[in-house]
């Protein structure tokens, strides 16, 4: 039933975890992102016919909010920060200079797979704005130079983002 | 001095500490001192505010004062350590100030609370972020945590707190400022067998993060605030609805809930009353409406965060169904105080009608940003000049924006304005969930009102056609108004569709959505007009209306422009004058940044 690349290993635990409780398909769709970094097509699918739910009610609440992605993003998910203290300290130029240098958009993931460039409306941290993530790290007064240097950490021989 | 003394060091690992490197301070303080072979208890703190100047680092010899050191590098860290933690010789250079109700106070180091920073503020439910080990409830409990909700229940009488609270003014921090006192007394005269109290943690406002700080650095206070409101309503489930992207405060919150639960706060039986009170984490989604109370409860029982059209209010009928009480992070830290300390106390600080202290986050064009605490009724001007030692590099103040999407821009002509719910809001804007960001000179108003319109119509749920088209067509006027593209009759135009959106939407996003246009509209129409009329951005931010070009007589020739310019926009001759070719300029700004002779003009 699952294609390959799509695991099926937990997602009968995920579903066992919430089966009884209500309100459950956002706390589902929440363990799909964790367990897959994304909601594949398959677990939806899978997960439907399990629960007797229409798929549709799974995507309503997927597509509502923003912590949901339906594409598999790339191996470094790089976030800039938009909220209001990064947008009056120039957030918007680090955007525009990482999406330059990786020739990826918002939203997007670079062909070679190693970046997806995300925008995120506030992790709390303006007072160090404006803020940017790689991954799981956090770096504070940042400028696009700053920005583009970290980048290159994350960069390897083979796929450097500049690929396509 | 005594080198065997038994030496703390605590470092600030609150979100802004670690986004400063704090993680590496804090594996390094302990190589070094393992190295030196110091016997030093290492651990860990939250926020205490000042995230100017992240990372922080404390060092307590014992009977001796606290010392706060501010940009903690890797250099730093070891001369604290060799000097202070070693041998209690502290490092003045590096010291940001003492709290000698540690012990004996240090020559030449300013005391704590009488930083500039700190000698305006009050903290009250700020009171224990940065100095207890969120992830102790033994801290919590030694710092008198735990006794409000034992004297709740010893009474007997679920409408003990109510009273206390309403006596004492409490207002929702969340933004509304709804009495909180009276909300509980709602819900607590509401007939049904299954009650709710939720916790509003999805702190959605781009620009705020006291409740970030205050669930990261204080978990305790928040359940014991919780237990208090579901005693008294009659609640014996809890909720706490935090926003995904803040994962420190959802896993210190976690730990808070087990250690709440072993020592008997949580369970049951609370403290063997009979009381049962359990609470559970739902993590936000990412949706900016949840905030709003009926989208909140929707999103909790997995459905997509639509508002719902009020009354009923959720105190009848709330989550699924049931009497729900939702109260704000920092509302319900100010209930243990309260308890503990009387609605008197309370209502000594603030206003007539705003009572109390209100946390902000102070960020922006600010020389010293970070979570300030203050009794309500100072002024604008002291939050920003005094608290905040005013704007950098020399730049003029332009306007203070508070209450993020849904509030305002307030000018230099307003900086008298004390601040409470009532002043602000005469002011034209409102207190919001206490978001203050400082603009100067380089900031164009038109932008700041399409950043926050960019933001809500991509935020709107969709329900209301005033909201989800309305909040489109603004952000689509300014738009093309900072394109250069803005026509006659487009500011008349913005104010019409403004006063239709928020007459005619369900709920607050919608209904507040227009206040960053209308309160830019009113206070720097002369913006706009430039924008439309001479095609002119004044503050030079808006690409399509500003040029790039390089003054002859001061460039050097260095050449870093040319370097800088990612397409290839600047020729010229090395220590020869530079020239930008205007067709070929994107008007990224890199070369403006890049020049370190101010040789490059932007206007």
């Amino acid at each position: 039933m699952f294609q390959e690349g799509v695991p099926m290993e937990g997602l009968n635990d995920i579903l066992a975890k919430y089966y009884q409780s209500e309100g459950s398909i956002v706390s589902i769709l929440q363990d799909m992102e964790v367990r897959y970094g994304y909601i594949p097509e398959e677990a939806v699918s899978w997960v439907s016919g399990q629960t007797g739910l229409p798929a549709s009610r799974f995507y309503g609440v997927a597509t509502f909010y923003g912590q949901f992605h339906l594409v598999k993003p790339g191996k470094n998910v790089v976030k800039i920060c938009r909220g209001t203290a990064c947008h009056v300290k120039g957030s918007e130029k680090i955007s525009d200079d990482v999406q330059t240098m990786l020739h990826c958009g918002v939203g997007e993931t670079t062909p070679d797979g190693n970046f997806t460039v995300e925008h995120v409306a506030c992790v709390g941290a303006c007072a160090r704005a404006p803020i940017f993530i790689v991954g799981k790290d956090v770096y504070g007064k940042m400028t696009p130079q700053k920005a583009k240097k970290q980048l290159e950490k994350y960069m390897d021989g083979e796929g450097n983002g500049k690929k396509g | 001095m005594g080198k065997k003394a038994k030496t703390e060091i605590i470092v600030g690992m609150g979100t802004c500490g670690i986004t400063a490197g704090a993680s590496d301070i804090y594996a390094l303080a302990g190589e070094l001192a393992k190295a030196k072979g110091l016997d030093i208890k290492l651990s860990s703190t939250s926020c205490i505010g000042m995230c100017h100047s992240e990372v922080l680092v404390d060092v307590v010899v014992d009977g001796f004062a606290r010392v706060t050191y501010g940009n903690v590098t890797t250099a730093s860290i070891e001369e604290i350590i060799n000097s202070h933690a070693a041998e209690n010789v502290p490092v003045i250079k590096y010291a940001l100030a003492q709290m000698p109700s540690y012990g004996k106070a240090y020559d030449d180091i300013p005391v704590f609370s009488q930083l500039p920073y700190m000698n305006k503020q009050e903290r009250v439910v700020l009171s224990n972020c940065g100095f207890i080990d969120p992830l102790s409830i033994e801290d919590y409990i030694s710092h008198g945590g735990y006794e409000a909700v034992k004297k709740v229940i010893a009474t007997g009488d679920p409408k003990a707190a109510i009273e206390i609270i309403k006596a004492s003014g409490l207002r929702g921090r969340g933004g509304a400022g709804f009495p909180t006192g009276l909300k509980w007394e709602f819900c607590n005269k509401a007939q049904s067998d299954i009650k709710y109290i939720i916790c509003n943690a999805d702190e959605g406002d781009p620009g705020a993060f006291m409740d970030r700080s205050v669930l990261e650095g204080d978990p305790h206070a928040i359940i014991e605030g919780m237990l208090i409101g579901g005693y008294s309503i009659g609640a014996n489930y809890g909720y706490v609805y935090c926003r995904a992207e803040y994962p420190l405060a959802i896993s210190n919150l976690k730990v808070a809930i087990a250690a709440a639960h072993e020592r008997g706060f949580l369970g049951d039986s609370v403290l063997g009353s009979g009381f049962k009170f359990n609470i559970k984490i739902k993590e936000g989604a990412g949706a900016f409406v949840c905030g709003e109370e009926t989208a909140l409860i929707a999103s909790i029982e997995g459905l997509r965060g639509m508002p719902r059209a009020k009354p009923p209010f959720p105190a009848q009928k709330g989550l699924w169904g049931k009497p729900t009480v939702i109260n704000n992070v920092e509302t319900l830290a100010n209930v243990p105080r309260i308890i503990v300390k009387g609605a008197e106390w309370f209502s000594s600080f603030g206003t007539e009608k705003s009572k109390g202290t209100k946390v902000f986050a102070l960020a922006g064009k600010i020389n010293r940003g970070g979570l300030i605490e203050i009794p309500m009724g100072i002024t604008l001007r002291e939050i920003i000049y005094d608290i905040g030692g005013g704007i950098p590099n020399d730049k003029a103040f332009k306007a203070v924006q508070t209450g993020g999407p849904s509030g305002g821009c307030l000018t230099t002509a307003m900086l008298d304005t004390p601040v409470d719910y009532e002043s602000i809001a005469k002011a034209g804007s409102i207190v919001g969930s206490g978001g203050m960001i400082v603009l100067d000179e380089d900031n164009c108003m038109v932008n700041i009102a399409k950043f926050f319109l960019e933001f809500t119509q991509s935020e709107s749920c969709g329900k209301c056609t005033p909201c989800r088209i309305g909040t489109k067509r603004l952000y689509e006027i300014l738009e093309r108004i900072t394109n250069g593209k803005g026509r006659k009759g487009d500011l008349e135009l913005l104010e019409a569709l403004s006063e239709d959106i928020r007459a005619a939407s369900l709920c607050g996003l919608g209904q507040t959505a227009p206040n960053p246009v209308l309160s830019t509209l009113r206070n720097f129409r002369e913006e706009y007009v430039a924008h439309i009329e001479e095609k002119r951005c004044p503050a030079a931010v808006c690409k399509p209306l500003i040029t790039f070009t390089i003054k002859e007589d001061t460039c050097t020739g260095c050449m870093a422009c040319a370097r800088s310019c990612p397409v290839n926009a600047i020729t010229g001759e090395k220590k020869k004058p530079h020239f930008i070719t205007p067709e070929l300029c994107i008007k990224c700004g890199s070369c403006f940044d890049a020049c370190k002779f101010k040789s490059v003009l932007k206007k």
